[in-house]
């Protein structure tokens, strides 16, 4: 598993859950002292335990730690800036979604996100398959759909259907205001 | 021809032409603006558009022949690039297109690579832009790429803090292998404690190579390495395992003889050493010929030895070996010290 996905991980605990639990987990998990690199490549074995060990130390279902950290990638600006350059509202975000991990190859080439097939029977309804790749990658997507949801002003539901499946219910596109998105940098400005 | 080519021309209003290409102009055959898109409306401002003069708005930046509009059908097909004359004074490049039935001119532009700074300065949306237009994608992998460049600067400065760190914790000198000054340090204080107390004495050697300078500058620095490592080979193969050997600076060289208490012992493997070292040294089948003088001081000699007293000495009489014609091994000379000197405070 990339670097970059490990780090996710160890940010969104410890900036969470405290650098202490955190340090717990690592350890438990066989994870070094400096913890993870972003720009190294780590066994899937590794992160593995890392989740585990996480939900041990929670008492949290694993799917539900890792939507939690789908939402917590969103509250990151500058990944929630790249994330709003997939679309100018919900539906236009969702529409390209399937995207996401070739954007994200563009970004870093071996990142390593599953390729997603984008279903939408109905308008308002919409089915992201994972072809393949790690399972935790479902419900990481789930928190990630919520938490853009909420950014854009939509009202979804947005669920886990199985292991590699997250479905999608567009309830009303413009619920909320929403927050801004601007497309040139903010520190630019 | 591929037998499908239509030569009818296309009818396209002003409103789908602005779609398809948001910052496109058409411009009179006389010169005068007739129709402007939405994206590059915008960069115009406030101020009548229709009815302008074409070369009043911009100015032609290349070609530099473009000085009229006589000339544009000249240029037709080419890359040109013009600098608005309101707004921020953004520079466009563009292509221009020759209308069907003397209806002047199309002229797309597009922004170039400054599209970062205009979609800041006209603070443009994803709407400006025709959704064949790559110019989202480009400020996404603009953001994108300050983020990966972020990690990577953060992980240097990781990896630089972890270098300095080892490099401050390290004890052995890269070149010879032997201790560093640190190391040496370390040793010494060991030593003048245990010596205190009476658990044991020794001899500290200061040896500093004679003639190094001139090998180095005129065989060069490998062969000066080359020689600082047969140096280190040297002190190796007179001393004991349980000595210390460091090398404190770029010909400086420290030996702590652990039990030594006899000076004239002492001084033989002083001598011993300076004979090893006077061995030409090949280096690319060129003979470099050092020596070294040797000042020696002995914790015997203090009532309680003290690092930098004891360097002191042992420099001291390391000038002495020089002063009387290098290649020798001086022993400083306990009694001008008072035996038993008082500790201070």
């Amino acid at each position: 598993m990339h670097g970059l996905i490990n780090r996710s991980l160890q940010g969104f605990l410890r900036d969470t859950y405290g650098p202490a639990l955190w340090s717990r987990i690592a350890e438990a998990a066989g994870v070094g002292a400096e913890g993870f690199e972003a720009m190294l490549t780590y066994e899937d074995d590794l992160t593995d335990r890392v989740i585990e060990a996480a939900a041990d130390a929670l008492a949290k279902p694993r799917e539900a730690l890792l939507e939690d950290l789908g939402i917590y990638l969103v509250s990151l600006e500058p990944l929630r800036r790249l994330l709003r350059f997939g679309g100018v509202d919900y539906v236009d975000f969702l529409q390209t979604v399937d995207e996401l991990p070739e954007r994200a190859r563009l970004a870093v080439a071996d990142i390593g996100l599953p390729d997603l097939i984008l279903d939408a029977p109905e308008p308002d309804q919409f089915t992201l398959h994972f072809a393949a790749g790690h399972p935790g990658f479902a419900p990481v997507f789930a928190g990630i759909l919520r938490a853009m949801a909420d950014d854009y002003g939509a009202f979804a539901l947005v669920d886990l259907d199985g292991e590699r499946k997250v479905k999608v219910e567009l309830l009303q596109t413009a619920y909320a205001s929403g927050r801004a998105f601007d497309l040139a940098r903010p520190e630019d400005a | 021809m591929d037998g499908l080519t239509v030569q009818d021309a296309a009818l396209v209003g002003t409103d789908a032409l602005g779609r398809l290409m948001p910052m496109y102009l058409w411009v009179t055959p006389n010169g005068l603006v007739r129709a402007v898109g939405p994206t590059l409306k915008k960069l115009c401002g406030a101020g009548p558009l229709i009815g302008t003069r074409f070369l009043d708005l911009f100015e032609v930046e290349k070609p530099r022949a473009l000085l009229s509009m006589a000339d544009v059908e000249a240029f037709s097909g080419q890359r040109i690039l013009v600098t608005l004359k309101r707004g921020q004074g953004t520079t466009l490049r563009g292509q221009v297109q020759p209308l069907d039935g003397g209806q002047g001119w199309i002229l797309n532009l597009s922004f170039g690579i400054s599209v970062a700074e205009a979609v800041r300065d006209y603070r443009l949306t994803n709407a400006d832009f025709a959704p064949t237009d790559l110019t989202v994608e480009l400020l996404y992998l603009t953001e994108v790429k300050a983020a990966v460049m972020g990690e990577l600067a953060a992980l240097n400065r990781r990896l630089e803090a972890a270098r300095a760190a080892s490099e401050a914790q390290a004890l052995t000198d890269a070149l010879t292998g032997l201790g560093n000054r640190r190391a040496l340090d370390a040793e010494l204080i060991r030593a003048c404690t245990l010596a205190a107390r009476g658990e044991g004495q020794f001899a500290l050697l200061h040896l500093d190579l004679d003639f190094f300078k001139a090998v180095n500058d005129t065989l060069g620095h490998a062969a000066g390495d080359l020689v600082l490592t047969e140096v280190a080979g040297v002190l190796r193969e007179e001393t004991r395992k349980s000595d210390t050997i460091a090398r404190v600076g770029g010909d400086e060289f420290v030996i702590l003889l652990r039990g030594e208490t006899d000076p004239d012992r002492v001084e033989r493997i002083g001598a011993r050493i300076i004979s090893e070292l006077e061995r030409p040294i090949l280096y690319e089948g060129q003979p470099c010929r050092i020596s070294g003088s040797i000042g020696v001081t002995l914790s015997r000699f203090y009532a309680s030895p003290d690092p930098e007293m004891m360097h002191s000495d042992a420099d001291e009489a390391t000038y002495a070996s020089k002063r009387n014609g290098r290649g020798r091994c001086t022993v400083w000379d306990g009694s001008s010290r008072p035996a038993e000197p008082e500790p201070g405070a």
